[in-house]
């Protein structure tokens, strides 16, 4: 089902705005982050929020959703003054707000999730649940968002995107009448996405208003009626989908005209050695007989859906988990029993997929993050005394080279960073050990478009030094954007290898979805 | 708005006197500083040179166990087995050195032999704790309360094997002037004391296995990931732990001059009191040597001025609850104070 440019339905207030935002202002200890914001949204519409983190998009969201009050300006919902008290009362004023973490509680069951705060009573005014109501609405609702579920199921159970759809079916339960979206699309499959997309514009033909915020410009497109991009707290545009590109949608978000995201390399310059040689690498349940090469200067890209073995292959080939049969050379020599210290002798360094969890010390200081990889390069003699000046230097300088923008690396503990600079400390605290093989798992995930265009640079001056790169994406823009070679994963194998000049889009996505099963929508 | 920019913007703004006093590194020893000026009025033998001295040689083994334990909270664990390391450390090493058919009696190096039997229980029992920690990733918190439990256990039995006293007495004068002794008017296990700190702090802010303790205390997988050997670290700060705890039984043993199987029965929470007090954190990847012996130093003070006025014991137990949980309200606060900045 491709997105109606209008809506279907003729209601005689189809043209009169269901959610109308006018000079909506807010300061945080006086530091103005929303600056006369403004936008209406119609029933039966899609409209994208777009901008850089830190532009205001959450800020406007919080105060529609009733977690902030607002400073000035008018919020007119359904023709009245909306000034909600709180997140509750939003939500019965009919505003349900879908967050990029879910709020279900993953130890009870779908139907306890839906009826949370309003269970269906035996008899009104008394405590006792009616469970048969209860069971009989739930699936209702799970049928409204074609989730083949017995609402008798643990949340602690189902898939990201199917515990999606739950709070999708709860807002529905609570006769929503507005459904915001933050970043619906970032930890869902491609199959889970286009079923979220199905939902979306059933929801659209519902009649029910949608505010849909995401970095991915491509679902961006895809879903919205309306787009509406916001930089540094002002709106600096608000146009129909049709009158709207990707490009001008950068620019705007940047608030300077990028003729590409991608800087340009020199795609043809001849390729060195080969530096990485799997081959038929084995994990039973993971992947399976994989075979590739990278070579000194190359950027090799992987995609494949979520759940195709691309993060496990990396974790693999650094030494975290095991392979049962198969063989990894680096530069012409074996690696024997792998463990990330092995890997890294030999020259890897490992960019994990999710920062937080396996990349950072959030509470520490950027300069210790920065140096713990590289500690032992800088101790010598009895009892590995650290040579601090000699460490403190070069932390210095790399954080200067990577470019993380802050005061004092020192004393700037990394939970204080934006995304974008915390992924930079990653890469400098790998740069300081100057591997020679980078595995990339999601390198630009969750970080605004300026730093993703940093990172491109940065990765792109490695392949120029001669490093090799591997780069995991679930962008396939990215990909496209960045590699010399595109392999593509499904279920566990390498589906098909595409060389730069043969990338295609479609041709990219039909082997990842390779399945048998199933067609999806492209 | 950016965080980065709120950091910046926040340091600007210079903070108000009472917030940097609530924020510095020294607040525990001003603490301690005020209270004994306090006290001064109380108890005002409080000040004299033999009640100092008398806190600065209490205070000795009780450091060294401390310091041990930062090792272990600082990689986010936990052990309650110290006060029975010193327990069992006391009686073995004891046993070893006593005039009364001790097992190196009249060889002429029983006092060395004595002292490295203490090394021997420390170490052993810390590297059983630290294999059941990484080898089969048992939560610290119970193999440590199990450990604690079996040698409070065995060092009553083992004094049974030997002595039909409930200690073992009769060592060696050289071995008590470790603990009793005291040079140029102070005491000998101040230098003890001395080279262990001086150690535990070089070894915490200056080596590669300093930076991966506070490592793996912070984000484990993020270290592990980082060419960390996690799983070594983490058994080498139970045996220093371990180790420490031994050391400390030394002092002990030689201050009341037998081996005793109930030795250091109520120090766990003074132990771990003190190093959280200082700022050690119990969820690991923070504290320094420095605070630990603040730590210390605050609640013997406390300790001593309280037996100074002569309280009953079930009285001096609630009055010294009630100073460190106003301690731990004040370093929770300081805390929020943080991460609000």
């Amino acid at each position: 089902m491709t997105a109606p440019v209008s809506p279907l339905q003729a209601a005689p207030e189809a043209d009169q705005p269901l959610l109308k935002i006018e000079g909506l202002c807010k300061s945080f200890f006086g530091v103005e982050v929303l600056h006369k914001v403004g936008f209406s949204l119609k029933a039966g519409r899609v409209l994208g929020l777009v901008g850089e983190n830190g532009s205001g998009k959450s800020t406007t969201m919080n105060i529609i959703g009733g977690v902030h009050q607002k400073d000035a300006g008018q919020i007119q919902f359904d023709g009245v003054d909306y000034k909600p008290k709180g997140p509750r009362d939003a939500a019965r004023q009919g505003i349900a707000f879908i967050h990029q973490e879910l709020n279900l509680f993953r130890n009870l069951s779908i139907a306890e999730n839906l009826f949370i705060t309003e269970f269906p009573k035996l008899v009104p005014g008394l405590p006792f649940i009616d469970r048969a109501a209860a069971r009989k609405r739930a699936a209702e609702l799970l049928a409204a968002v074609d989730l083949d579920l017995s609402p008798s199921t643990l949340v602690n159970k189902l898939s990201q995107g199917e515990r999606q759809l739950v709070e999708i079916a709860k807002a529905l339960g609570a006769k929503a009448k507005v459904i915001i979206f933050d970043e619906p699309t970032t930890s869902l499959t491609t199959r889970e996405t286009e079923r979220l997309f199905d939902i979306i514009n059933r929801l659209r033909a519902q009649g029910i208003a949608i505010i849909y915020i995401s970095h991915i410009l491509d679902d961006v497109m895809r879903i919205c009626d309306d787009i509406v991009v916001l930089r540094d707290g002002h709106v600096v545009g608000s146009a129909l989908k049709s009158d709207m590109t990707i490009e001008r949608m950068i620019s705007l978000m940047v608030g300077r005209s990028i003729d590409q995201l991608f800087p340009p390399r020199d795609y043809s310059a001849p390729k060195g050695e080969p530096v990485l040689e799997v081959s038929g690498v084995t994990q039973r349940g993971t992947v399976k007989d994989i075979t590739f090469t990278v070579r000194a200067g190359e950027v090799l890209g992987i995609s494949g859906l979520m759940g195709a073995g691309r993060s496990e292959l990396a974790r693999i080939l650094f030494g975290i988990d095991p392979y049962s049969s198969g063989e990894i050379k680096v530069s012409g020599v074996p690696v024997v029993a792998p463990t990330p210290t092995v890997c890294m002798d030999h020259g890897m360094a490992f960019l994990t997929e999710d920062r937080r969890v396996e990349g950072l010390m959030m509470e520490a200081p950027i300069d210790n993050n920065i140096a713990l990889s590289s500690l032992q390069k800088y101790a010598g003699g009895l009892g590995g005394f650290i040579d601090h000046g000699r460490l403190d230097g070069d932390v210095q300088k790399m954080s200067a080279s990577v470019q993380i923008s802050a005061k004092d690396i020192a004393r700037t503990l990394v939970k204080n960073l934006s995304g974008g600079n915390q992924q930079k400390v990653v890469i400098g605290k790998w740069l300081l050990r100057e591997p020679k093989i980078f595995i990339l798992d999601e390198p630009t995930r969750g970080i605004d478009v300026g730093a993703k265009n940093e990172v491109y640079k940065i990765i792109n001056s490695l392949a120029a030094r001669g490093a090799c790169i591997l780069m995991i994406s679930s962008e396939i823009e990215e990909l496209v954007g960045m590699c010399d070679r595109i392999m593509v994963m499904a279920h566990g194998e390498i589906r098909a290898t595409f060389d730069r000049g043969g990338f295609n889009r479609e041709d990219i996505l039909r082997a990842a979805m390779w399945d048998g099963n199933r067609s999806t929508a492209a | 708005m950016t965080s980065a920019d709120a950091t910046i913007a926040s340091k600007a703004r210079p903070l108000p006197a009472w917030k940097r006093l609530l924020l510095s590194e020294y607040l525990v020893l001003i603490l301690t500083v005020v209270y004994f000026a306090v006290m001064m009025f109380v108890v005002p033998e409080i000040a004299t040179a033999d009640t100092l001295l008398d806190v600065l040689s209490a205070m000795m083994p009780l450091l060294v166990v401390a310091i041990g334990q930062t090792f272990v909270l600082i990689v986010a664990g936990i052990d309650l087995s110290a006060p029975s390391i010193i327990a069992m450390a006391s009686v073995v090493g004891a046993s070893v050195m006593t005039g009364d058919a001790g097992y190196a009696n009249g060889s002429g190096l029983e006092v060395i032999a004595g002292i490295l039997a203490f090394l021997a229980v420390g170490s052993v029992i810390g590297l059983f704790n630290g294999t059941c920690v990484t080898r089969f990733n048992m939560p610290p918190f119970i193999v440590t309360l199990t450990t604690m439990m079996f040698f409070s256990g065995a060092a009553i039995w083992y004094t049974t094997v030997h002595t039909d006293a409930s200690s073992i007495g009769n060592l060696p004068r050289s071995f008590i002037e470790i603990g009793q002794g005291r040079v140029a008017g102070l005491p000998l296990s101040l230098a003890v004391v001395l080279v262990v700190a001086g150690a535990a702090h070089f070894i915490l802010s200056r080596t590669v296995y300093g930076r991966w303790l506070y490592a793996v205390g912070l984000n484990p997988k993020a270290a592990a990931v980082s060419g960390v050997p996690v799983r070594k670290v983490i058994f080498w700060a139970f045996v220093i732990s371990g180790v420490c705890a031994a050391i400390s039984s030394v002092l002990y043993t030689g201050r009341l001059e037998t081996g005793t199987p109930v030795l250091g029965q109520r120090i766990l929470l003074d132990v771990i009191g003190a190093a959280v007090i200082g700022g050690v954190s119990l969820f690991g990847g923070k504290g320094k040597i420095l605070w630990t012996i603040f730590g210390v130093l605050f609640l013997t003070v406390i300790d001593k001025s309280l037996q100074l006025m002569g309280l009953p014991i079930a009285s001096v137990f609630a009055i010294k609850g009630s100073i460190i949980l106003a301690a731990a309200i004040i370093d929770a606060q300081r805390h929020r104070l943080l991460v609000s900045r």
